[in-house]
């Protein structure tokens, strides 16, 4: 661990921010926010833990390669165009499901727009990750092999 | 049956694939099998044969692209029976021939692959009935002939003629697509069969000329008429059966077909005639007299085939009833001796290990069953009595003694042309086989091919005999619906008994000397070869090889100076360049817009957002003359935050968010390499620098200026509005930044994160570079 306080608050307030990454996500439609902005903010997450204690461990947190999450979202954003062909209509037609309530969430909607924003925040958090990732790496110093 | 088209290019095309499987399992012997495929689509094909002799082509139609009036629509008519014949038929033979040319070789399965595919893609061509479709398949045979040329792709020499015969046939693909669709513009229709009804339409078109320049484009290029002959001979680079295919039936016949297809409609100008008759018998005589020359069997054959396309693009150019007669005999006739001449030098190749005509004698005692074909075929080429070739010329005389005046000219070119053609016939065809064997000059111990190799030309050598002989076999069922649908009009009976042809007149007198030339040309056949080094070198600067060459070198400068010239790999200049021609089209669009004449509403001055702004040009004039990283990471991130600010104030919480957010990535990913670059310098000299602020200025100065009348002028109130009031109802969310993200523009959304994945692999694909040269230092 580098900082001690940076790496701390980073593991205490990575969940919080991955939660906060959702619900910009999920409110996205109706209010500021959205995957574009929430893909950022998982990302910073991810950056946090990195910057405070190490790469390997902001690494290990995300489990995948973010190319992986790179290709994932892209196909989730793809395949998002198709259920709206079904209904007749262009690639990429938004179709909904019947609207439904939920205790605390109040009115659902839910729709291949909101499948193709999750596309997009999975996409911006690869992208960030991964050019993190990747000068992080370069920015190691040379005598130094990663060890991992 | 109309789904006897789609099903035998389906047929061909699937065992195309299914053929490197096969051969891993059955080696050499696939080709007996994978032969099955053409010949089963030769008889379906055959099988229509009767109502297309009745004159009802049959007709496969889907709808494709439909709104671009291109259908995948396929129709066989008496040409496309005639070219599909021949391609499946002869296309059978080679299969079962290339097994055993190809005995033991390594990449078997890889040469099954690219022959079929070559030849589904040439009969999807003869029997497309849509020019786009033909297209299509068209490019496909160049492509696939690619492959096939460059089989050999170790060997440099054979990987640049490939390059040459794909660039040329390429180029002129092309044009003709330029021809197609001007074609479709004047007629309203991509379709053949009714274009060919629109002949009056199109001649009246002032896009005529230029229909038919840029069609014989195509045509020209892929049939190698002069200048574009050049890359036939070189397309020998390949093994001989591809060479025997090629040749024979397919390729180089391509450029013929599409003329013959839109004969009906394009034909019946000076222009057209003159141009096939003076571009078609300017090919004969090249090809016949550089053919002289030659001494590789496989090159002799290679001219011939060339003047064989002289003539039929002649004849075709004179347009008679006579010369499409005689250029419909003329085409079944080459096909016939020439694949069989073409696979005799491959065996004659692969069984002495030479295909010098100069080394080659007396092997008939050794090869009885190849120099029996061979002598049938150079017998046929060479048009003596009985053999069909002697039905071709003779029609080829028929139709020249018809012409008068100056046109009498092409007769006598059709006269020289054939005269050496034989004299080149016997030299391939006959001279191998006879005369003193001298069987030590050669590589290798010469023995009969296996029945894989002689069977193709046998049969093929033969089916030319009997075809003389009884005509009457093919005139009705292939030769009469070919002239029909080439002159555009209904069957016509046909009568070409060769008793009626053998008669005391002027052809046959033609035909008399045509053979006596030949044999003295034959027997004169040492003294060209003895010169041929010298004559061949002194001409080629002056050929159109070597115009090729300085056409493809000179596009290579061309392109690299440019290269040099305009990609410096300086990001100076290119942020230069892009900032100069950024500021130019501003410049044009202000002027256009007014000039400099906008208003400024200065009661909404706002005291906040001038201070903001304020500390936004310090810092920029910070971050332009810092002399450390840090300095300007700083400097850039306050403006960056002041951006935000701007957001907020004006209700743009989206993108405020997103702008701080990107803001701290952004610094926070400059933190890491920060170290890592060289310190700043400056490496610029003053007046550059200059340059740069005087630019940097100017469009500064600009954008203001756009803001300002953008402020003014409203293209269009109705999209923020429209978009605005759908939100909720059509999208169901009431952000109308994201709804637009996500659904209104979706596909741009798409496109964006399509390039930002793009742009994170390159990062990769930079850094993982600098890594390994690091790691490679290390170790």
């Amino acid at each position: 661990m580098k900082y001690f306080i940076l790496g701390f608050a980073g593991r205490l307030l990575f969940p919080c921010l991955i939660l906060l990454s959702l619900i910009v996500l999920y409110r996205g439609h109706n209010l500021p926010g959205g995957g574009f902005i929430g893909g950022l903010m998982a990302a910073t997450a991810y950056i946090l833990i990195g910057i405070g204690s190490t790469m390997t461990e902001a690494k290990a947190k995300l489990h995948v390669d973010p190319v992986f999450l790179l290709a994932i979202g892209l196909a989730i954003a793809i395949v998002s165009g198709l259920p709206g062909m079904l209904g007749g209509g262009d690639f990429l037609t938004g179709a909904w499901l019947p609207t439904f309530s939920l205790p605390l969430l109040g009115k659902i909607h839910l729709g291949t727009p909101l499948v193709f924003d999750v596309g997009v925040y999975l996409t911006v958090i690869g992208f960030t990750l991964h050019t993190t990732f990747c000068l992080a790496e370069l920015a190691q110093p040379e005598n130094k092999e990663e060890t991992d | 049956m109309p789904l006897t088209l789609p099903i035998s290019l389906l047929l061909i095309f699937a065992v195309s694939f299914a053929a490197p499987y096969l051969c891993r399992l059955l080696k050499d012997r696939s080709g007996w099998l994978l032969a099955l495929a053409p010949a089963g689509a030769f008889t379906m094909l055959v099988m229509q044969a009767g109502a297309v002799e009745q004159g009802l082509p049959i007709v496969y139609h889907v709808d494709w692209f439909s709104r671009l009036g291109c259908a995948f629509s396929l129709r066989l008519d008496g040409l496309a029976l005639l070219m599909a014949l021949l391609i499946t038929g002869i296309g059978a033979l080679i299969v079962i021939y290339a097994g055993g040319y190809m005995h033991g070789h390594p990449r078997l399965g890889r040469f099954y692959l690219y022959l079929l595919s070559f030849m589904g893609a040439m009969l999807g061509l003869v029997l497309s009935d849509n020019l786009i479709v033909m297209f299509v398949f068209w490019e496909l045979t160049s492509i696939t002939s690619y492959l096939l040329i460059g089989f050999n792709h170790e060997d440099k020499a054979s990987r640049w003629k490939a390059l040459q015969a794909l660039l040329t046939t390429g180029l002129g693909a092309m044009a003709m697509l330029a021809g197609f669709i001007l074609i479709g513009v004047v007629t309203g229709s991509y379709s053949f069969s009714e274009i060919n009804g629109m002949g009056d339409l199109l001649h009246a078109s002032p896009w005529y000329t230029g229909i038919v320049i840029l069609v014989l484009g195509g045509a020209f290029t892929k049939s190698a008429q002069v200048p574009f002959h050049y890359w036939l001979p070189n397309a020998m680079a390949g093994p001989t059966p591809v060479s025997a295919y090629l040749h024979s039936a397919t390729m180089v016949k391509a450029g013929i077909f599409l003329m013959a297809r839109l004969n009906p409609s394009l034909s019946g100008s000076g222009l057209w005639e003159y141009t096939l008759a003076i571009f078609g018998s300017i090919t004969l005589i090249l090809a016949v007299l550089l053919g002289l020359f030659q001494k590789d069997v496989k090159s002799i054959l290679a001219y011939t085939t060339l003047g064989v396309l002289g003539v039929l693009t002649m004849l075709l150019g004179i347009g008679s009833e006579y010369a499409i007669k005689a250029m419909v005999v003329f085409l079944l006739g080459h096909a016939l001796y020439k694949a069989t001449l073409f696979m005799v030098a491959g065996s004659i190749d692969h069984e002495t290990g030479t295909r010098d005509v100069t080394l080659l004698r007396g092997l008939r005692g050794l090869m009885p069953i190849t120099a029996l074909a061979g002598g049938l075929a150079a017998l046929s080429m060479s048009g003596l009595p009985p053999f069909f070739g002697f039905i071709g010329k003779e029609l080829i005389y028929k139709a020249g003694v018809k012409l008068a005046g100056v046109e009498m000219l092409f007769l006598g070119i059709a006269l020289v042309g054939n005269l050496l053609m034989m004299g080149l016939a016997l030299k391939a065809g006959v001279g191998p086989f006879f005369g003193k064997p001298n069987h030590d000059a050669l590589p290798k111990k010469p023995h009969e091919a296996p029945p894989s190799m002689w069977i193709g030309p046998i049969i093929l050598s033969v089916a030319g005999l009997v075809i003389g002989i009884f005509p009457f076999f093919v005139t009705g069922v292939l030769v009469s619906p070919a002239i029909a649908s080439i002159q555009g009009t209904e069957i016509v009976h046909l009568d070409l008994a060769l008793w009626n042809l053998v008669k005391p007149n002027l052809p046959l007198l033609l035909s008399g000397v045509t053979v006596l030339g030949g044999i003295f040309i034959f027997l004169l056949r040492t003294k060209f070869w003895r010169v041929a080094d010298r004559v061949l070198a002194a001409i080629r600067p002056y050929g159109a090889e070597a115009m090729y060459e300085r056409v493809f070198n000179g596009t290579i400068w061309l392109s690299k100076a440019q290269t040099r010239w305009l990609q410096t790999g300086r990001l100076h200049d290119y942020v230069f360049m892009i900032v100069l021609v950024t500021v130019g089209f501003l410049v044009w669009a202000i002027l256009n817009y007014g000039g400099l004449q906008f208003e400024v509403d200065w009661s909404e001055f706002d005291l906040i957002m001038t201070g903001l702004v304020v500390i936004m040009i310090i810092a920029t004039i910070v971050a332009v003359t810092a002399t450390t990283y840090m300095t300007v990471l700083v400097s850039l991130g306050t403006i960056g935050f002041g951006v935000a600010l701007i957001f907020v104030y004006y209700g743009a919480p989206d993108l405020a968010i997103t702008q701080l957010l990107v803001e701290t990535l952004t610094v926070v990913l400059f933190m890491f390499v920060i170290s890592r670059l060289p310190p700043l310098k400056t490496i610029s000299s003053k007046m550059v620098r200059f340059r740069d602020a005087i630019l940097a200025s100017s469009f500064g100065f600009l954008m203001m200026l756009l803001v300002l009348k953008a402020v003014n002028i409203q293209f269009n109130h109705a999209i923020s509005d429209k978009l605005a009031a759908m939100s909720y109802p059509e999208a169901k969310g009431k952000n109308v930044v994201n709804v637009i993200l996500v659904d209104f523009r979706a596909l741009d959304t798409l496109g964006e994160i399509t390039v930002i994945a793009a742009a994170a692999l390159g990062i990769a694909a930079l850094v993982s570079g600098k890594l390994i040269k690091r790691k490679g230092d290390t170790s």
